[in-house]
């Protein structure tokens, strides 16, 4: 039998959403992603009990086990002064899923209400809030981001503001383009004619129809959110010493390559899979929903 | 081209003109609302109330905002972008003498990401769901979710205990004696000399940092070629120009390959912006000395009439970038001047 065929008879006598889940559950790349998102969640949420070392995360000082190469006792090895880098591994990721809650909390609400205006009303509003975004667009993100929190002082609320400035913008963009395509649709037409009114049109008719693209997208923003973090503070814009994270541990241990190379690349490798994880979880969400971001 | 293709670029143009003005406004406005000022941060913590006024009698910024606002933009429409606190010239000046070395890592970097994601790309959607396939979406998976200056750590590992004939920092070798020419960027400079010892040299440089420049860019630009590849080889142009016995390599390297080109081409584009955001962690790591590391370095001084160069430079980039491919799109496939004149 081949695949759509089995999709057909399993499809039977299902929901809509337990085909969806059936469909996610077939795909392995979305599992091995959405297992992996549940395992920084839950090692980030529950660092204190899970890490072998939780005095590790801040300011100890052990110089007689400093540079250790990885053992079992020190799954990823020690630092220059002697911290059990697993565990400061697991504080790294509150940081950056901190950093992933605060901007994502904050941009997409924003983008997605300028999307609904500039699609919904279209005429000037629409210029003014599309090619506004057209600008924001055209300034390299990473460039942006150094010089905002270069001029605010940096630190993880700068950083998380400037990531958040930049980021409302892809939102807006692809909200506008749903929206747009949505507006020739007879039940757009069908609550103007009952007499809705604007708000109820954008939020109860045409915001439900953007859900999915915007979940999806939300899904593959999280592991670029954390490597945008990373990348300001493995530059020293970013979060500061003594607080774990994951960029500035790249950063200290890369002063130790190429003998102590686990103290950079170890705090890498766990950006990396981090990343990993939500760009497979956001793909196999996108195939689930069949929906393009 | 006729004169439709002219009317497109120079519409285009105008508007990218629009969103460079746009640019400026908002990074100065940005630059101007910001907390602290500018002057007392020029002249640090030590120097006196009397002095700092001079500073900013100086630095104009005593006189109204809009007024500031007009200063700056008709400087910049002179190509003037103020002066850098840290080196005390003008940071065109410094600008212009980092470019190069940025301008050759990004240029040699898209020459590889070209070279390579599209004929893998091709190379996937003919053999699609073959191992071949199956290889390239791994390696399109790895370069997309490693951040830049992880892969560039860890080329710099590999290249100190497997590659060690490979260097790690800066653009050539300082024992080589070399002038440079006209255009500032090694290769060409060295091979219009005919200096092809300082050409090997600055293309070891050049190696690791571009590959480590290059691996995002390549992964997305790979997948899209092959989708894309694989969407038109069921039109039915395709079909005909089959039927007709046009061989099958003719078939997908002359008909598909153009056509399928527009969508990576697209992808390069966008990319650009992302690029040149890596390119500052890559010059980081690997002491190249580019605009990025400049940027780096004059950020953390908060030089402020430097970053906003540097962020600014950098947006110009990035639009000349996508008019340059807005033009090749028109050239490659005649449907995008349509579209975008209706």
């Amino acid at each position: 039998m081949s695949a759509p065929d089995m999709e057909l008879s399993a499809g039977r006598g299902m929901t809509s959403r337990q085909m969806a889940w059936y469909r996610f559950s077939k795909n392995p790349a979305a599992m091995i992603g959405a297992f992996i998102v549940l395992s920084v969640v839950v090692g980030a949420i529950f660092a204190p009990w899970l890490a072998p070392s939780p005095e590790s995360a801040g300011n100890l000082v052990n110089f007689r086990d400093r540079h250790g190469a990885p053992t079992w006792e020190h799954l990823m090895g020690t630092d220059n002064v002697g911290r059990d880098i697993f565990s400061r591994v697991l504080y790294g990721y509150r940081v950056s899923l901190g950093l992933v809650v605060g901007v994502l909390g904050i941009a997409v609400p924003f983008g997605v209400v300028l999307g609904l205006t500039a699609g919904y009303f279209g005429g000037w509003t629409e210029t003014i809030i599309m090619r506004f975004t057209d600008v924001m667009l055209a300034i390299p993100p990473l460039a942006m981001a150094l010089a905002i929190t270069a001029v605010l002082s940096p630190n993880l609320i700068n950083a998380m503001i400037a990531i958040t400035m930049l980021w409302w913008t892809w939102h807006t963009r692809l909200i506008y383009r749903i929206v747009k395509g949505q507006m020739n649709e007879d039940y757009v037409e069908a609550a103007r004619v009952a007499g809705a009114s604007h708000f109820h049109i954008m939020f109860r008719e045409l915001l439900p129809n953007c859900i999915s693209a915007i979940s999806v997208k939300i899904s593959l923003d999280a592991g670029f959110v954390i490597l945008f973090g990373a990348a300001l503070s493995f530059l020293g814009l970013g979060v500061q010493p003594p607080t774990p994270d994951l960029g500035t541990m790249v950063s200290t241990g890369s002063e130790y390559l190429p003998e102590y190379w686990w103290e950079a690349l170890m705090p890498g490798l766990a950006i990396l899979y981090a990343i990993l994880g939500f760009n497979l979880l956001g793909d196999g969400l996108r195939d689930m929903m069949d929906v393009e971001t | 081209m006729g004169v439709v293709a002219l009317l497109h670029i120079l519409q285009r143009a105008a508007s990218l003109f629009l969103v460079f003005v746009g640019l400026a406004v908002l990074i100065f406005v940005i630059a101007r609302i910001v907390p602290g000022d500018p002057a007392r941060i020029a002249l640090g913590p030590l120097a006196s109330a009397d002095q700092v006024a001079e500073m900013r009698q100086e630095m104009g910024l005593d006189d109204p905002f809009f007024v500031q606002l007009w200063t700056y933009l008709s400087g910049l429409a002179q190509g003037d972008l103020g002066k850098s606190l840290l080196s005390s010239r003008p940071v065109m000046d410094d600008i212009m003498g980092a470019l190069p070395a940025t301008l050759e890592l990004v240029l040699f970097t898209i020459v590889l990401q070209i070279v390579i994601s599209i004929p893998l790309g091709v190379l996937a959607a003919v053999y699609r769901d073959s191992w071949i396939d199956n290889i390239t979406r791994v390696i399109s998976l790895i370069g997309v979710v490693t951040p830049g200056f992880v892969l560039a750590i860890i080329l710099q590992l590999l290249a100190s205990y497997y590659f060690t004939s490979l260097p790690v920092t800066g653009r050539l070798d300082p024992g080589l004696d070399f002038v440079r020419g006209p255009t500032g960027m090694l290769l060409i400079d060295s091979a219009l000399q005919g200096r092809w010892d300082v050409f090997a040299d600055a293309l070891r440089h050049l190696f690791l940092p571009s590959i480590a420049l290059a691996a995002a860019g390549i992964g997305q630009v790979m997948r899209i070629t092959r989708s894309s590849m694989i969407e038109i080889s069921s039109r039915d142009f395709i079909e005909s120009a089959r039927a007709y016995g046009i061989p099958e390599r003719v078939v997908t390297l002359r008909y598909m390959l153009r056509i399928a080109s527009t969508a990576p081409l697209t992808i390069l584009g966008l990319e650009f912006a992302s690029l040149i955001g890596n390119a500052f962690v890559v010059e980081f790591v690997f002491g190249w000395p580019g605009i990025a590391s400049y940027g780096v370095r004059t950020i953390l001084q908060k030089d402020l009439n430097a970053v906003i160069g540097v962020v600014l430079v950098s947006g110009v980039f990035f639009v000349f970038a996508n008019l340059i491919i807005d033009i090749l799109l028109g050239v490659l496939d005649p449907r995008q001047r349509l579209r975008a004149r209706r």
